[in-house]
């Protein structure tokens, strides 16, 4: 639907916000979307707890890398404890489109990433949800 | 009348058989291009396969009442049709699942009993995943080994290297027909020609050809030919095995259970003949039902036909579609070697976003790697949109394509 693709998305397409990669992160992790390949890694560096800084890499859709620079921007300085609590609902909000069902995986993956990170970080990896 | 302008299919006559077709998508026209996926189904196979459950549903073989009979003339009577429409004899046509199910069975039950450590076994990097897969498990059980036909530039098989390989003792080839992403029509009965000189047996995933031209096993000579009925305008859930009859023969069954014996004893059991020795269990019978009927619309319009018109068609698309600014096309630009199935991508648009954009206008295509990973890594790319015909597909359809591509690069400010 071209209603997906609102001028933001394309402008975080081609310039996405903190995308790189950090030296000695505290939280890593990396997940692709078997459907189309999408690959993305999230890397954040603490301190007291909270992120003090955050980046993301990998390739994959205009939808997949939007949500992560939003996603990597909302979580600055934000409790560890308060990004288990984020959900589908944070990321859409941030979108700000409507997302068909079949791309929903898509718009999550860089959150689902993230709670992988920091489960992983925590010492439990059981836990990640979709 | 001009030869530019004969029109080998009746289009907008063959449209009305498909019901599909009638609806919009969220109000836009249904564009369909995803054939190589699956096909639609016209309104005759569907009422072929209704009337087996509406007015003489039964099982088949052993049974002594009426229905029965005619169930089981209806199953073995589509076996017919199929096996002609291929040029083979009915025991030779060995109804599976689909073609991912008739590979299994020949990497299972023949690959099995004559691969042995140390066995080459000669794929192409064009392969779809279900003919690499298991050959891969075969491989590794019994340490075999694997070797793959590289493409050049132009999507073509590299001939040098398949004379190559052919010297070094492969002893069973497996090797697409048409490739589901770039369109290559392989020289198929060249090659197994050449692979059975050297003493090789070669299986053919017809899966994208059967459906699209004639093809004649006889004339082939291929060992084994794999395909699908819901890719021919057939229903999901039926396919077909074919293998030379002296091949199945021999060959220990793959499933096994009830149907498919002579007889039965506590710790001993004999099979019954080709082709009921590899249907275990209770057969797809509306499935075949449907797939005859399938057969039957296909030989209506003939298949030189078919591929006549896919043909042109691909000729269209192709030239409308190179004019796209920032686009690459994949694959053979002669549409005497390729079959209608156009993969591209658009500048750095995703190619998911390409089918997301597409999918707001109506039409359906594909996008990603097309279950043959290798192939998409091969090119060098993430993965590919794709856009594949069939009988229905008409030029308007794919102006609107290329209408909905040129939205597509406005949307990313291409």
């Amino acid at each position: 639907m071209s209603d997906m693709y609102a001028e933001m998305i394309i402008d975080l397409y081609r310039h996405p916000m903190n995308y790189g990669k950090i030296e000695n992160p505290d939280i890593k992790a990396q997940d692709t979307n078997p459907i189309c390949g999408d690959i993305i890694e999230i890397q954040v560096k603490l301190n007291e707890g909270k992120v003090k800084e955050v980046k993301f890499n990998g390739k994959g859709c205009a939808i997949s890398q939007a949500s992560a620079s939003l996603l990597t921007e909302m979580i600055k300085g934000k409790k560890i404890d308060e990004l288990l609590k984020m959900d589908k609902k944070d990321i859409l909000n941030a979108l700000g489109i409507e997302i068909s069902p079949v791309r929903l995986k898509c718009a999550l993956l860089p959150l689902k990433v993230l709670k992988m990170g920091i489960y992983s970080y925590l010492g439990d990896s059981t836990k990640v949800k979709e | 009348m001009k030869e530019a302008l004969r029109k080998p299919v009746d289009v907008e006559k063959i449209r009305k058989d498909f019901p599909i077709f009638k609806q919009k998508i969220r109000g836009m026209p249904c564009v369909y291009l995803d054939n190589a996926a699956t096909s639609q189904r016209p309104d005759q196979v569907v009422d072929a396969m209704n009337d087996y459950y509406q007015i003489y549903n039964a099982t088949i073989h052993r049974v002594i009442y009426e229905l029965g009979e005619k169930a089981t003339d209806a199953y073995e009577g589509a076996r017919e049709k199929v096996a002609k429409f291929i040029n083979a004899k009915p025991e030779e046509v060995i109804f599976v699942r689909n073609t991912t199910e008739a590979i299994n069975l020949v990497a299972y039950s023949w690959g099995r009993a004559n691969i042995r450590e140390g066995d080459k076994i000669l794929l192409t990097v064009m392969e779809h995943h279900s003919n690499i897969i298991p050959w891969q498990l075969l491989a590794k059980e019994k340490k075999a080994h694997l070797e793959f036909i590289d493409i050049d530039g132009e999507g073509l098989l590299k001939m040098n290297d398949f004379e190559k390989f052919m010297n070094e003792e492969i002893k069973f080839m497996g090797l697409v027909h048409v490739s589901n992403v770039l369109g290559t029509i392989n020289p198929v009965k060249e090659m197994v020609n050449y692979a059975h000189k050297s003493g090789a047996l070669v299986l053919v995933d017809a899966a994208q050809s059967v459906p699209h031209m004639p093809v004649d096993v006889r004339e082939m000579n291929c060992d084994f030919l794999a395909f699908s009925g819901h890719k021919m305008l057939g229903p999901t859930g039926i396919g077909v095995l074919y293998g030379k009859r002296e091949l199945l023969e021999e060959m220990n069954p793959f499933l096994s259970g009830g149907d498919m014996i002579r007889e039965v004893h506590l710790r001993e059991a004999s099979w019954d003949e080709l082709p009921w020795k590899f249907e275990a269990g209770t057969s797809n019978v509306a499935g075949a039902i449907g797939l005859g009927a399938a057969v039957d619309y296909l030989n209506k319009i003939g298949m030189k036909n078919v591929r006549e018109h896919e043909k042109q068609l691909t000729k269209y698309a192709l030239d409308k579609m190179m004019k796209i600014k920032g686009i690459s096309i994949y694959g053979p630009k002669n549409v005497e070697v390729r079959g209608g199935v156009i993969s591209f991508n658009l500048g750095d648009i995703h190619p998911h976003d390409i089918a997301s954009i597409l999918d707001g206008e109506g039409i359906a295509i594909r996008a990603g790697h097309h279950c043959a990973q290798p192939l998409v890594e091969r090119l060098g790319v993430v993965g590919t949109a794709r856009a594949s015909f069939y009988i229905y597909n008409t030029e308007w359809e794919i102006d609107y394509l290329v209408n909905a591509l040129e939205k597509a690069r406005k949307v990313f400010k291409l």
